[in-house]
């Protein structure tokens, strides 16, 4: 009898382990995750506009259709990328996701403070490497270091009505990211 | 002979319980630091770098991208305010205010996060265009059938969900439910 309770013990426990195990495996063996659904649709480090979700297709699933989208998926392995994104009349942000989709860092229209979002992105290496004083002079430059080499920038601006769908497209039309050449 | 009996015995039990309770976390959306208000939830950390393994894994699996802190914060809702289950065959009305926050808009989707045919293109609704009463209150009317005023079709689907999301808010990581203000009320009024 107690040998059997060991047994049922030893069972939970085993199941806790494999439990806690693929929870975390999940990211890593997602095959279906936002960057796996967009690299078919978009070049590397170059702005896309993301096609509106409809009823019948989406390119991920709980995509908010008030909004036009142009997504940025980036790969800094040839040096820091440039961000330059205008903002539309409504609402816009920029939204980075590392390349298991956590969103790291987000910032709006409203906290940039300009007509045009303006952003260097880099990895903390490359971010090291900057030189200081220009660090510092320019001040006015936001620098994002990304933890890993590879992401997606998500661009958003709002249509507050269906008619206005058009303009925030064409807002974010002009967004661009691209690598910096190395100075 | 006992003792393989016993161990290939622990380690069915041990997939059993461990592939299960996964499965089970998974698709019924456990992540920690939940911000309840009413029938709506909200996950302020898996907008962030603090994101727990749980929803990281969901997130993973569903292929969605979770609305970033900065940006905003996404409330679902999938029972009324009784918990009765959002059926598209009934009719629900969804009222009241919303926290602060610059923008909000609303969005009716399918439980895998797709979007509901219906015959006036509408998913949602945004702070913008919805129709307010003097006090400002609104009342959305989920319905299958037309309705006046601000409706919301459900397509007649078997299982409905709502996303309220508000943008550019000072709602999140480190608000509690007490303080974080009126979500909008839901009440069913019937089916069909």
């Amino acid at each position: 009898m107690i040998r059997a309770i060991l047994w049922i013990l030893a069972a939970i426990l085993l199941g806790g382990i494999v439990h806690l195990s693929t929870v975390l495996a999940m990211p890593q063996a997602a095959k279906q995750d936002a960057y796996s659904r967009l690299t078919p649709l978009t070049p590397v480090n170059a702005m896309v506009p993301l096609t509106a979700p409809t009823a019948e297709a989406a390119i991920m699933p709980f995509m908010d259709p008030a909004f036009a989208g142009a997504v940025c998926r980036y790969d800094l392995t040839g040096g820091s990328l440039k961000l330059t994104a205008p903002v539309s009349q409504a609402y816009t942000s920029v939204t980075f996701y590392t390349r298991k989709s956590v969103a790291y860092y987000a910032i709006n229209d409203r906290a940039a403070g300009r007509r045009t979002i303006e952003l260097d992105l880099m990895t903390p290496e490359q971010h090291a490497q900057v030189p200081e004083e220009e660090d510092v002079t320019a001040a006015d430059r936001l620098i994002i270091e990304s933890p890993t080499t590879m992401g997606l920038i998500v661009l958003r601006a709002l249509a507050p009505e269906p008619g206005l769908m058009i303009m925030a497209r064409r807002a974010l039309a002009g967004a661009t990211c691209g690598i910096q050449p190395a100075q | 002979m006992r003792l393989l009996f016993g161990s290939c015995f622990t380690f069915l039990i041990a997939a059993a319980v461990g592939l299960g309770a996964t499965w089970l976390t998974l698709t019924r959306g456990v992540a920690f630091g939940a911000l309840t208000i009413g029938a709506w939830t909200a996950w302020p950390k898996s907008g962030s770098v603090d994101i727990d393994p749980y929803a990281r894994a969901i997130i993973a699996r569903s292929g969605e991208l979770p609305t970033g802190t900065g940006d905003g914060v996404a409330f679902h809702a999938h029972t009324d305010d009784a918990g009765d289950n959002f059926d598209g065959r009934c009719t629900f009305t969804i009222s009241g205010l919303t926290p602060a926050a610059r923008y909000w808009t609303v969005t009716l989707y399918d439980p895998e996060g797709r979007l509901v045919a219906n015959t006036i293109d509408r998913h949602g609704f945004t702070s913008e265009e919805i129709v307010r009463d003097v006090d400002g209150r609104f009342e959305i009317t989920a319905a299958p059938l037309a309705r006046p005023g601000n409706w919301l079709p459900t397509g007649g689907i078997e299982k409905f969900i709502l996303v309220w999301r508000l943008y550019d808010t000072p709602l999140g990581v480190a608000t509690r439910t007490t303080k974080a203000g009126p979500m909008p009320a839901i009440a069913r009024k019937g089916c069909s």
